[in-house]
């Protein structure tokens, strides 16, 4: 095991990033991300890489597009509001098939809101948030040492896919500081050679990246029926989901991120108490993992809900899980986050209330 | 609550050098390898204002990054004081610069550990290591952390921007250690 060092999350996530050969970024200040351009602006120039201060978020997405045409590995993170503004780059470059990073630090919305964590951009991140038919691959990480490596293999799935990849972070999980071992980078998947990038073409037939395709039924028909197999790839092959202790759990709780960090902490406490509880986190949010979800709905009597906004990743678990079982729900926007105890509350009511129901049947 | 962890609050004044505090706790405490997580106040601080960071030690892994109820609290100034005593756990510790609080905790079941760090750093010779000499008092008097890991931490932290700095920060420290008394619970019978 390597040495462990103290990092914040927001700093873990641009070392993984260094590590992994990212040699571009652009980005514009916003808190709770501002240690990820501070950090940038001083590793760049030490690897020969490129750091840009944009004079805006749209700016900057836009010179992650260029960037990523080139064929460097490339990056850019803000904040909710800064992260609005980039939808239209993210819809270009998932357009264009063009890999890169783009990390959303969640703070409390809507409008410009607050500088407190926050999970409200599950539907921006998951569902679009830019026009078009497309997807981004999006990854929750619930510590540390996980923003560091799937930092990592975003870059990875991002070149291997030729699609943008989202680390879908918050305020808490980018201003903590925990130890994490910075491991040496090695891919994860065999990387195919980049034969659609502009790098001068001397020599070959000139290449074009662009996102305007005019010609309607073999043009943009087409290609969006490629994007659409292309995503049904990404869906059989690259959705991860932890279960902690949902073997025999009558309630499991659906959380992710920092949110089922908690939750795993509220498990414990029921656990000691006897109550029968699980934990079900999806590492990605998109490819949501449907399948463990619904699984875990046939053995489990219910399944609680868990997030910091008022109700959007539980659409997606009641998805998955299909009416198989109750999925209640517990959660705030605007900067709330819970506590061990107060999900504890939560699953004794559950559990209470489940009682008084199965008595009533009697 | 039933826990293995120990979660510390350490509050002052902004500029007091609080997050540095928690900085060379939660350093000490990955040099002996245990799970640590730490968090600053962020936001709209200011030098003047008030300031807190969180310190979170385990040898198991930590769930919870935040600290509603700590167990034990390091606190250089009398609003710290006044804001954070009703929050820590029954029975727990609590750290008192003693230059800058004149009174006591209004709590009888809370272990009490009397430091002059403002008046001691001034006698080091830097006013701006009062928090030091507030780790000092706060390793001596619990058995937390080694004193060896936070002089490691604090020579990491500092060697390399400035060896003079390791030096006072290091005599701030055994200063700390050396002129702080612990008290019982004055609740106890």
């Amino acid at each position: 095991m390597g040495k462990k060092i103290l990092l914040k999350g927001n700093e873990v996530m641009c070392e993984a990033a260094v590590q992994a050969g990212c040699r571009f970024f652009a980005g514009y200040p916003i808190t709770p991300q501002n240690e990820v351009p501070e950090y940038m602006s001083k590793r760049m120039p030490q690897v020969s890489g490129v750091f840009v201060q944009a004079e805006s978020e749209i700016a900057a997405i836009n010179m992650v597009f260029g960037a990523s045409a080139s064929g460097v590995r490339c990056m850019t993170s803000s904040s909710s509001p800064g992260i609005s503004l980039k939808q239209e780059g993210i819809s270009y470059i998932a357009g264009a098939e063009l890999p890169c990073l783009i990390a959303n630090v969640q703070r409390g919305g809507p409008g410009l809101g607050n500088i407190r964590a926050s999970q409200a951009d599950y539907f921006q991140a998951v569902k679009g948030g830019g026009h078009g038919d497309y997807r981004v691959i999006v990854l929750a990480p619930a510590s540390l040492q996980e923003i560091y490596n799937l930092t990592m293999n975003a870059f990875d799935w991002a070149d291997y896919y030729r699609n943008p990849v989202m680390m879908l972070s918050d305020g808490i999980s980018g201003q903590m500081a925990e130890p994490v071992e910075i491991l040496p980078y090695k891919p994860i998947v065999d990387l195919p050679a980049k034969d659609y990038i502009l790098d001068g073409c001397k020599g070959r037939k000139p290449r074009v990246v662009k996102t305007l395709v005019l010609r309607p039924t073999d043009g943009l028909v087409t290609h969006n029926e490629h994007l659409q197999e292309k995503y049904k790839c990404i869906e059989s092959e690259l959705s991860l989901c932890e279960e902690y202790e949902t073997a025999d759990a009558e309630i499991v709780i659906a959380a992710y991120g920092i949110t089922a960090r908690i939750a795993k902490g509220a498990v414990r406490l029921a656990r000691k108490k006897g109550l029968a509880a699980g934990l079900i986190r999806p590492i990605t949010l998109w490819p949501f993992p449907s399948d463990a979800f619904a699984d875990v709905a046939e053995t489990a009597r219910q399944i609680l809900t868990v997030e910091m906004s008022h109700g959007q990743f539980i659409e997606d678990v009641k998805l998955a899980v299909n009416g198989t079982c109750p999925v209640e729900f517990l959660g705030k926007g605007g900067g709330w986050y819970p506590t061990e105890e107060i999900i504890l509350e939560k699953i004794e009511s559950m559990v209470a209330a489940s009682v008084t129901t199965a008595k009533g049947e009697l | 609550m039933d826990r293995q962890e120990t979660r510390i609050i350490i509050a002052g004044f902004g500029g007091q050098g609080i997050v540095l505090i928690g900085n060379v706790i939660a350093r000490a405490a990955v040099i002996e390898n245990k799970n640590v997580v730490g968090m600053v106040s962020y936001g709209a601080e200011m030098r003047g204002g008030t300031a807190n960071a969180t310190v979170v030690i385990s040898d198991d892994e930590i769930f919870n990054p935040f600290v509603s109820h700590p167990d034990m609290v390091i606190i250089l100034n009398q609003p710290s004081l006044d804001r954070f005593e009703p929050q820590i756990e029954k029975d727990g510790l609590i750290l008192m610069n003693t230059s800058m609080i004149k009174r006591g905790p209004q709590r009888t079941d809370l272990k009490c550990i009397k430091v002059d760090a403002t008046q001691i750093a001034q006698e080091v010779g830097n006013l701006r290591v009062a928090n030091i000499v507030s780790v000092g008092a706060f390793i001596e008097h619990t058995n937390l952390l080694s004193m060896s890991s936070i002089e490691q931490a604090i020579e990491d932290l500092f060697s390399s921007k400035n060896p003079k700095l390791v030096e006072i920060n290091l005599k701030a420290l055994h200063s700390g250690a050396e002129q702080s008394h612990c008290l019982q619970p004055v609740g106890r019978t």
